[in-house]
């Protein structure tokens, strides 16, 4: 893991010293493939299967951006981080988008260089603990030992939950998702903590899942978003109409089991949506079919949410949130005209 | 008479072709191209990081840090700066480097000598620590350590006590802590006393052994020494020290001191793998003094213990020292392996933690890279005076 951190610093000083192209969209086509930067394996989120393939709802969104560019959704290179080295890959150019459930802060896309393109899972932070403390609410975890991932924002909600409730705590930061989960199995912590959905697929990794309970209160908020670097407008505006794309998809009925009647639409808005009318895409760098692209490999954010996390999956989250601003959940996109 | 007749009769040479000229030409082309190489990159990388708007500078030292570290050697708390996270991470490397350094010291000759002994068990056993260790990775030792601690103690419930004083759990280890209340600095001073009467004992019982050849037990007197000093002061001030006692509290145990798992688990990986390395240094050294040493000092009358001592490591030092030095250096480079278990060392919370939370990786890993630098060559310095006064004093 040092290794990887010492690689990747290095690569930043010498990446940022040597040269920081704007052109993000004409690199990708000329190298024929996208290089997405995900998690080291996180069930429902971003992990490989045991053929290799990556699934998940933050692979499927790199998976669209590269149906969006080449038509085709396995164009697609990921480099696995960890949260401590994700953000200097993709300051140095390492990845041409970080989409690895990272949560939106003010001073992450201010001072780190970095611009959040669209928050593709609405999460917060929770605990996990283990059944036989009889615990039932976070307020009672006073003087407990907590594994956390170093880097993260969750490090700083802990400090803050902690302080503003006046208990003591002692925080076991690890490099790694993996070394964190093997830790609290272990029995080196009483409190795993992280974003609730991320417990949730940890959760499966323990050796007795069925020991462990997640705790009600959800302390922070942390709206996941996939990040591109500063200095690309073209290229954010591409990876952000990505995601809206898929949104406004799902709100007008257009999935991947309905994209050939939608081809025939005289709805204004469908028509528009799969470039039957205007010429949108073209605008974006892209083709007028983009979104017919998208929802045909991909599918549009319902579909994906419900394979990857869903109650499609084992992870089985219930949409909540996340569903559509239609349906009681806050996830909206800008129209696309 | 040849040869000055060579040098009258050399032909003036064209400046160019002087090679005095020509190399301080070179030189100064060669330095040149290095200052336009720095300037280069320094201009380019503050261009981009410009270009990019990432914040630059220094002034992140002085903002909150915000996050918790597990094993502080100076008060901190998480509304303290990144400044302050930079010292606790350095204070935990040296904790670890240091204690490091002196256990791997003493192990190290223990077994260097032990693969020497006469003793075909004892020399077996040290033949195979060092040939398995060392030929392990360390980044693999340090997990092996770290999962074994965890997998073998008990949670905090079902600690392991000793005499009730002190206790032993997955979570660390823990120890009465002694508190100092009024009259300490008198024990204090009675123990101060004891050390320079022993110092004053072991000049006159030198002195003496130089006259007349009789021997003293110098060590034995001076442990009663300072045993029986502190002793008397402590009943004098009526028991001025008290401890605090750990106790179990909710979860963990709260009070007294404490040792965290992934502290002993780094140190005794750290420990270990130098230790294998310094015994065959040690083994080294001792063989390179002649036997005919040996058999001198066992002519005179010395002890095997005493030649060991007396002759033949104070010969062997000489060899011993310049390879033990990068040794140390190389202990605490590695150190920074801590990452992998969670120590909160100078890489872990500095350049992982801090660099990830600011951004500021060119900042961040320069003063790391500095400071890793600066601790290895203070070591150096320090080694390579003490070569210098174990030289061989040649009459």
């Amino acid at each position: 893991m040092k290794c990887v951190g010492t690689m990747l610093a290095i690569t930043a000083l010498l990446g940022l010293g040597a040269s920081a192209s704007a052109q993000t969209l004409s690199t990708v086509k000329q190298r024929g493939s996208l290089i997405c930067g995900v998690t080291q394996g996180l069930p429902g989120f971003s992990s490989p299967d045991d053929r290799g393939n990556w699934t998940g709802l933050d692979v499927d969104l790199c998976r669209a951006i590269a149906a969006a560019i080449f038509n085709d959704p396995t164009k697609v290179k990921f480099t696995p981080l960890s949260t401590k080295d994700r953000f200097t890959a993709l300051q140095s150019g390492e990845i041409d988008v970080l989409s690895r459930n990272s949560t939106w802060t003010l001073q992450r896309d201010t001072s780190l260089g970095l611009n959040f393109t669209g928050v593709n899972y609405y999460d917060g932070q929770g605990f996990m603990v283990r059944k036989s403390l009889k615990i039932n609410s976070a307020l009672e975890l006073n003087g407990a030992s907590v594994c956390t991932q170093t880097g993260t924002t969750t490090e700083l909600n802990l400090a803050d939950y902690f302080r503003a409730n006046k208990m003591k705590y002692e925080v076991l930061a690890l490099a790694t998702a993996d070394e964190t989960v093997k830790a609290y199995d272990g029995g080196r912590c009483d409190v795993f903590t992280t974003d609730v959905s991320q417990l949730y697929a940890e959760k499966l990794k323990l050796t007795n899942p069925s020991d462990h309970i997640i705790l009600p209160e959800v302390i922070s908020k942390e709206p996941l978003s996939p990040v591109v670097r500063h200095g690309d407008d073209q290229w954010f505006d591409l990876v952000k109409w990505v995601h809206f794309a898929m949104i406004n998809a799902e709100e007008l009925g257009v999935s991947s089991k309905t994209i050939d009647e939608a081809l025939k639409s005289d709805k204004p808005d469908i028509r528009r949506l799969v470039g039957t009318e205007g010429n949108l895409g073209e605008d974006l760098g892209l083709t007028k079919d983009w979104v017919v692209r998208i929802v045909k490999s991909v599918g549009n954010y319902g579909e994906v949410f419900e394979r990857n996390v869903g109650s499609g999956s084992k992870l089985g989250i219930a949409r909540g949130l996340n569903n559509l601003w239609s349906k009681g959940g806050i996830q909206y996109a800008p129209p696309i005209r | 008479m040849a040869t000055e007749g060579r040098s009258e009769a050399a032909p003036a040479r064209a400046f160019y072709n002087d090679p005095k000229l020509r190399g301080i030409f070179y030189q100064i082309v060669l330095l040149a191209i290095v200052l336009w190489l720095g300037a280069e990159f320094v201009i380019n990388a503050r261009d981009n990081l410009r270009a990019a708007r990432i914040a630059t500078g220094l002034g992140f030292l002085d903002k909150t840090a915000g996050f918790s570290i597990n094993q502080t050697l100076i008060p901190y708390t998480e509304s303290d700066t990144y400044g302050r996270v930079f010292v606790v991470g350095l204070l935990n490397t040296l904790l670890v480097a240091v204690i490091g350094i002196v256990l791997a010291t003493v192990l190290g000759f223990l077994v260097g000598i032990a693969r020497l002994s006469s003793n075909w068990l004892l020399q077996r056993i040290a033949g195979a620590y060092v040939e398995s260790i060392r030929n392990l990775p360390l980044l693999f030792q340090i997990l092996f350590w770290y999962l074994a601690v965890l997998g073998a103690l008990p949670s905090p419930r079902q600690s392991i006590s000793i005499f009730g004083e002190v206790f032993i759990n997955n979570r660390g280890l823990f120890i009465p802590r002694p508190i100092f209340d009024a009259g300490s600095e008198q024990v204090a001073a009675a123990f101060v006393v004891g050390i320079l009467l022993s110092i004053g004992v072991r000049i006159w019982a030198r002195r003496r052994q130089e006259a007349t050849g009789r021997q003293f037990p110098v060590l034995w007197t001076a442990v009663a020494l300072v045993i029986a000093s502190t002793g008397l002061a402590v009943i004098a001030t009526g028991f001025p020290i008290s401890f605090d006692r750990p106790a179990l509290r909710g979860f963990n145990f709260a009070g007294g001191g404490r040792v965290i798992p992934e502290f002993v688990a780094l140190l005794v990986a750290l420990t270990t793998y130098t230790a294998a390395f310094i015994a065959e240094i040690v083994r080294a050294g001792i063989l390179a003094v002649s036997h005919g040493q040996t058999e001198a000092a066992y002519s005179l009358g010395l002890r095997p213990g005493q030649t060991l001592r007396l002759v033949v490591i104070p010969q062997a030092l000489r060899v011993i020292i310049p390879p033990l030095t990068s040794q140390y250096l190389n202990l605490t480079k590695n150190s920074s392996l801590a990452v992998a278990i969670g120590y909160p060392d100078l890489f872990a919370v500095f350049a992982g933690t801090a660099l990830n939370q600011t951004g500021q990786a060119i900042e961040i890993i320069g003063i790391t890279m500095a400071v890793y630098l600066l601790i290895s060559l203070v070591t150096s310095l320090l080694m390579n005076w003490y070569n210098a006064r174990i030289r061989l004093v040649e009459r």
